[in-house]
């Protein structure tokens, strides 16, 4: 098995990373740009994900329905997704057929239509989407909580964004955003699977390179004020059952305290699994399940760290027990994080968590999929290197750095604490 | 570049078959790229032994079978679990019920105690009982509030009434507040034991260390009296279409299902049924259905077909979430594309592009351990023979466009179909 790592960057600025994996006859392309919803002013909300949405919707080479139908043709696997700081495309498709997905992310990089009336069809698919997404309690709280926790930073919004927004939204704007951020300057193309590194190269460079520079994008850069006091908020829907999350100010991923945070994270409410196409393990014998699951506080726990560009949020998602009321829970929770405060914790607990990521990043390396993932994925918020030390660097963690970092990150005047009111029969 | 795509695919050399002596059937595979191991399999407990005023107790006893067992308390199980990052977990179905777990490698025969130990002698502690039946009752409560989940109960309710396969497994509110501990204890009891059992291990391990580890943890498991599979009674179909809508108030969007019957995974016409519902709707970005629902319309964020086909009776659902005011709308544009389908069938290209996607799309699901796991389950469970992946090009090039039409008028008549909606 060689895994042989390759990073350049050609002369449009392109960054290049290829990794030969040769498990299985895949390949799997990854492109990935640097524009998410952190790039969006209001009255544009939604717009790098609309602006994802396009990217489907043909170039003269490639019109919609020869395009999907190319790649399905192969066998291939494709999608796209957009986050708050990235939209990524990728496609999988057996090694002899990956020229295809690489004709095709070269020639939508810089000649998509973005017609008018697919402008308009679309405009009403989204709306549907974020309908789907009202339809669940999580994230009509997840979005009033971001919005309470970022006042100045585009963190503020969800990457669906407003209704207001996705009504009003014009072609030229969709268009405009697009050519703004879609150069090859702002991408990174990442490759890991079966081929040869030469070859592999030579074919990006001819595809690629023709694509001339754009002007470097500028990233809004409105960094979050300081949160002094706590803010506690609820929303009111349908259903039966309460939810509170309690978010905590996370440091950026490229801060060297996200790696004490991560055990942290594994201690208290089993480790975030940050792999995209992998499963996680279960959570029943963390510290938060043990104090409020089992205690009959809430009837499930979760926690979520996730990799973000700036500082974001660590969340932890309560299912309240229908026999309790969510202020004892989200005492209990704050006895246990009393306690990551005020005792240290012991070297078996460290070497756990450490050997949990072991295992999930065991589990992440089985499908070539993943690895192309992470070959881009860690370029948005850091670098490969990141991902290539971050074992290395966990085991590193002491007892000392976790109680550090748990008083200076899990602090109450600076959470959100956000709790879904189910009406339960009563009306709005 | 590697060679030889078709030898890549699981097939007779590398699969390894053995049934122990008590009637275990072992399948494993060797893959050495990752220090990591899946076990899979199922045994012979499904909702179908549960009775109808005591609904989800399979779901229950599955859920139950690590909370406790005769060595080791709840905590103490997770907590060898999760210390090595490893997972395990059980889930029942209508015939079968199953598990699913992995590890690194190194902690294999931890998974296999672990597995052997919560199969045979789970313990069904009071307490934790009622914690239990806390969790799965508030899992019902958030399933009533889900479109989706309420639409696929309402459809299975319309399509399969008077019969088993109407009934969910995971009960409702009712029925699982009767279910009683010593329900649970009766159940394992009768229905578990290593009849009927599979077990698939899939990753860096070789066969026979494989099956001497599986040997080991569950070669001594005997059961006498272990009950036989119930008789599935015959389905009464839809004499014309039946239209239903369940109300729940608040919600943005609905759930909308439209379909019928489909094969079984046995019968003749599965893989023509397979192809022509991947033309319907898979096939790219969700085939003719996708087309007219959203791309043509902007009717909703996701609209598909697909074919759940098992051991009984299948279903053939055509599923699209949409604006509550356009839920008519949705319906008839559906209603139309089954019509064309039956009525005009497909064309050739059509046929190969979804023949080219099937066949190209092999390898893929087939990389991870997980993959090949899911693979040999599926060849075990209904027969496929080993060298059914490796035949596969074959038995999917030899379907022509007659037969897609003929399974396609054989099991949709657009006239009889169960419609559900799930909204505000």
């Amino acid at each position: 098995m060689t895994n042989m790592l390759t990073q350049t960057t050609l002369s449009n600025g392109l960054k290049v990373l290829l990794k030969e994996v040769h498990t299985a006859p895949i390949i799997s392309s990854w492109l990935w740009y640097r524009v998410g919803s952190r790039d969006e002013v209001n009255g544009k909300t939604g717009i790098s994900h609309w602006v994802e949405h396009m990217q489907f919707k043909g170039t003269d080479q490639f019109p919609a329905n020869i395009l999907d139908k190319s790649i399905s043709r192969e066998g291939g696997m494709w999608n796209a997704m957009t986050y708050m700081d990235w939209t990524a495309y990728y496609e999988t498709m057996p090694a002899d057929k990956i020229d295809l997905a690489l004709r095709l992310e070269s020639d939508r990089m810089i000649n998509s239509h973005f017609d008018p009336s697919e402008v308009d069809s679309e405009r009403t698919v989204i709306i549907s989407e974020r309908e789907g997404n009202e339809n669940e309690p999580l994230f009509t709280l997840g979005e009033a909580i971001q919005q309470t926790a970022f006042r100045v930073h585009p963190y503020h919004h969800e990457v669906i964004g407003d209704m207001a927004d996705l009504r009003t939204m014009t072609r030229d704007d969709l268009y405009n955003h697009y050519r703004n951020f879609y150069v090859p300057n702002n991408a990174v193309m990442a490759v890991a699977g079966d081929f040869d590194t030469n070859t592999m190269l030579a074919r990006i460079k001819e595809l690629f390179e023709p694509i001339p520079s754009g002007k470097e994008p500028a990233r809004l850069a409105r960094e979050e004020l300081p949160q002094n006091g706590e803010a506690r908020l609820s929303v009111e829907g349908p259903g039966a059952t309460y939810y509170v999350q309690a978010c905590y100010r996370f440091p950026a991923a490229s801060h060297p305290d996200f790696l004490p945070l991560s055990v942290l994270d594994s201690l208290l409410s089993g480790p975030s699994n940050l792999n995209m196409f992998s499963g996680g393990i279960s959570n029943k014998t963390s510290r938060l399940y043990r104090a409020l699951v089992d205690k009959e506080l809430a009837v499930s726990v979760h926690g979520g760290a996730q990799a973000t560009i700036d500082p974001f949020l660590y969340s932890i998602t309560m299912t309240i027990h229908p026999k309790r009321k969510s202020d004892e829970t989200l005492a209990a929770l704050d006895k246990e994080i009393q306690r990551v405060k005020e005792e240290k914790v012991s070297k078996p607990e460290i070497a756990r968590a450490i050997k949990q990521a072991r295992a999930l990043f065991a589990y992440g390396s089985e499908n070539i999929t993943n690895q192309g993932f992470w070959l881009g994925y860690a370029e948005m918020f850091a670098d490969y290197e990141w991902f290539q030390t971050y074992l290395e660097k966990l085991s590193k963690v002491t007892a000392k750095d976790i109680q550090r970092v748990a008083n200076e990150y899990f602090k109450s005047q600076s959470r959100v604490v956000g709790t879904y009111v189910p009406l339960d029969g009563r009306v709005a | 570049m590697i060679e030889k795509r078709n030898s890549a695919l699981p097939g007779p050399d590398d699969i390894h078959r053995e049934v122990l002596p008590n009637g275990i059937v072992v399948l494993t595979r060797s893959n050495f790229n990752s220090p990591s191991v899946v076990v899979t399999g199922y045994f012979n407990a499904g909702a179908l032994f549960d009775p109808d005023a005591k609904l989800g107790l399979a779901d229950f006893v599955t859920s139950a079978l690590m909370r406790g067992t005769k060595k080791r308390t709840f905590d103490k199980i997770y907590n060898e679990l999760e210390s090595v990052g490893a997972s395990l977990g059980f889930s029942s179905g209508v015939h079968k019920s199953g598990f699913n777990g992995r590890s690194l490698v190194e902690d294999l025969p931890l998974l296999l105690n672990l597995l052997s130990e919560s199969l045979i002698a789970p313990s069904f502690p009071k307490v934790e009982m009622e914690k239990l039946r806390a969790q799965l009752l508030t899992g019902l409560a958030i399933r009533a509030q889900d479109t989706s989940d309420m639409a696929s109960m309402l459809f299975d309710e319309i399509l399969f009434k008077d019969h088993p396969y109407s009934r969910p497994e995971d009960g409702h509110p009712e029925t699982v507040k009767k279910i009683t501990r010593d329900d649970l204890v009766k159940f394992h009891r009768a229905l578990f034991g290593p009849r009927g059992m599979v077990i698939v291990i899939v990753g860096a391990v070789k066969a026979e260390e494989a099956v001497r580890q599986v040997k080991r943890a569950l070669g001594g498991w005997q059961v006498k009296g272990q009950k036989e599979a119930v008789e599935l009674p015959d389905l009464k179909k839809l004499r014309k279409t039946v239209s239903k809508i369940h109300r729940i108030a608040g919600k943005s969007q609905s759930d909308l299902i439209v379909g019928t019957n489909g094969p079984k995974r046995r019968d003749t016409e599965f893989m023509s049924a397979s192809l022509g519902n991947s033309i319907l709707g898979q096939f790219g970005m969700m085939g003719r259905i996708r087309d007219v629902v959203r791309e043509k319309s902007g009717l909703a964020y996701y609209a598909y077909s697909s074919l759940s086909a098992g051991i009984g009776p299948g279903s053939w659902e055509v599923s699209a979430g949409v604006n509550p005011s356009n839920v008519q709308k949705a319906t008839d544009l559906i209603l139309a594309e089954l019509n064309r389908f039956v009525q005009d069938g497909v064309s050739e290209d059509e046929l190969a592009d979804s023949k080219a996607n099937f066949i190209g799309r092999l390898p893929l699901s087939l990389e991870s351990n997980g993959g090949v796991a899911s693979a040999l389950l599926n060849i075990e469970r209904h027969d496929l023979g080993l060298d059914y992946y490796r035949n596969y090009e074959d038995l999917v090039n030899e379907v022509t466009r007659e037969n897609v039409v003929s399974a396609a008028r054989k099991f949709i008549d657009p006239d009889k179909l169960a419609i559900a909606v799930a909204g505000p």
